[in-house]
């Protein structure tokens, strides 16, 4: 069965089926970030201080806890990454399947590169016997960018697959390919949206 | 579209890319700055989440196509939007439960 409306524009929407299903996707992450975020807000406001006591000592900002210089680094990795994401929709429509590996692979190894720094710093809590276990402070940054380190690896596979066995699909069907890479950059940016809200939330405030 | 309108079509959007890349840098920029000008509590988050929310807009608008995209896309938003609204204020209404006269928070 030939899977409808992948490339025409479904006439009642307007859009290709993929673009309004990732957004029904991204609508479904919104409320479950949402949720988390407004759990840290509820637990921010409720605390008498925060970061608060850890380890017997009084700590009255989070960069006093966190590295803002490593979070820093990678706010700007992630926003060269998002770059290289739209770079490759760019590319493939302008017929350039070469430029599409390379800002692909770029995509790709930023990702890398974030996860890599974010564990360094996981690392350097974990060395200090910083647990999510320790604080709310702790459990709200461990369990909020964890997700968000997960929807990286998320990405990682699914633009290695795109990179991969999936870019056959260029010399076959070539708009949905390029559709498919648009959606692949919709996730992508959305994530980038998250780090967006966190990097200031939670390390600078 | 001939073939040429369409990559100068292009060409201009690459142009907004980086543009937007530049932006988004500075404005990363100035939130660490504002962060180490320590102000006070309620202008460091107003600030913080004013920055952020311009650059949320840039990526949107820009990255994810939302500054020509179809009504529908807006629909799916917009529902998302009063949602994660509907989920806040019901956290915050939270605040103020009364538990043996004194608020919880």
């Amino acid at each position: 069965m030939e899977i409808p409306y992948t490339v025409t524009l479904r006439p009642d929407t307007g859009v290709y089926n993929a673009k309004i299903g990732i957004w029904l996707f991204l609508a479904s992450e919104v409320m479950l970030f949402g949720g988390l975020f407004s759990g840290y807000v509820f637990l921010r406001i409720g605390a008498p201080a925060w970061p608060g006591m850890l380890h017997g000592e009084m700590y009255a900002h989070a960069s006093e806890v966190l590295s803002v210089p490593l979070a820093t680094l990678n706010t700007f990795v992630l926003i060269a990454s998002s770059v290289t994401m739209v770079m490759s929709w760019a590319s493939l429509m302008r017929d350039d399947f070469g430029k599409f590996r390379m800002y692909l692979s770029g995509t790709i190894a930023l990702a890398l590169v974030f996860l890599v720094v974010k564990g360094f710093e996981y690392n350097m809590k974990f060395e200090h016997g910083l647990f999510p276990s320790e604080s709310n402070f702790l459990a709200i940054y461990f369990v909020l960018t964890g997700l968000h380190g997960l929807h990286v690896i998320g990405g990682i596979i699914v633009n290695g697959y795109l990179l991969g066995p999936g870019s056959k699909m260029w010399h076959t069907s070539r708009q949905q390919f390029i559709n498919r890479i648009e959606v692949a950059g919709l996730y992508w940016h959305f994530v980038d949206l998250v780090w967006i809200f966190l990097f200031p939330t939670i390390y600078l405030m | 579209m001939s073939d040429a309108a369409h990559a100068v079509d292009i060409d201009g959007h690459v142009r907004v890319y980086l543009i937007v890349f530049a932006s988004l840098a500075v404005l990363t920029s100035a939130t660490v700055g504002v962060h180490y000008l320590f102000l006070p509590i309620g202008p460091a988050v107003t600030l913080g989440l004013l920055i952020a929310a311009i650059k949320a807009t840039l990526v949107a608008c820009y990255f994810m196509h939302l500054i020509s995209e179809k009504r529908v896309v807006f629909l799916v938003i917009v529902i998302s939007g009063i949602f994660l609204l509907g989920l806040f204020l019901l956290t915050m209404t939270a605040i103020f439960d009364q538990v043996g006269g004194h608020l919880v928070s």
